[in-house]
């Protein structure tokens, strides 16, 4: 759930999500779910010459498991907040598997 | 093992599971092999148990065969934070220790 919560703050924010077909769509980041599936408005493909198929496209649904990368704007990334929370993750995972 | 595993959380240097290797490279430059000839190296900021991970200052390197000549094309790309999805992780290396 850690990314889930981190995509979650990341909303408005412009991103650019690099699929694994290797396409890349630069575009507003809208919502996301558990899954991390992703909804991008106004939307632009970054290589628009070799992917002519979206450019009228304003908005996408993007399937999580398509996704290879997305790159994000670092000013708006707490890196030491991310940090942590990916340390508790990873106690709250021990925990768990240690109770089994 | 509920025992052992609170004496490793007090314990932040201990490795009992793999993905310990990786929570204690949070912060350092970490390389990462993927799937699809793709290398990254970069500062690890977060990881999950899918191996999503989150990394600054990223250089991507992609080795891409040329179709006609047979040469080895490296292509290089920088990214200044970059999300990695886990399911193309192949391994997570760890800087070198002295």
């Amino acid at each position: 759930m850690l990314f889930f919560s981190f995509y979650k703050t990341l909303i408005d924010e412009e991103v650019i999500v690099e699929l694994k077909n290797d396409m890349s769509i630069r575009g507003t980041l809208k919502s996301v779910d558990q899954f991390l599936n992703i909804k991008l408005d106004d939307i632009s493909v970054l290589d628009e010459i070799k992917y002519p198929h979206l450019s009228s496209v304003k908005n996408v649904f993007i399937r999580g498991s398509v996704v290879r990368y997305v790159h994000l704007p670092a000013a708006v990334v707490d890196t030491t907040l991310l940090e942590d929370a990916s340390r508790k993750e990873a106690a709250s995972q021990a925990a768990k598997a240690g109770g089994r | 093992m509920a025992d052992v595993t609170t004496a490793d959380q007090l314990d932040d240097s201990v490795v009992s599971e793999p993905l310990d290797l990786v929570r204690l490279s949070l912060s350092e430059r970490v390389f990462v092999k993927l799937k699809g000839d793709r290398e990254i190296r970069g500062t690890l900021h977060g990881y999950d148990s899918h191996c999503n991970l989150v990394l600054s200052e990223v250089e991507e390197t992609v080795y891409v065969m040329d179709d006609d000549s047979d040469v080895l094309k490296t292509i290089k790309k920088q990214s200044e934070m970059l999300f990695v999805r886990g399911d193309a992780v192949v391994l997570i290396s760890p800087p070198q220790r002295t």
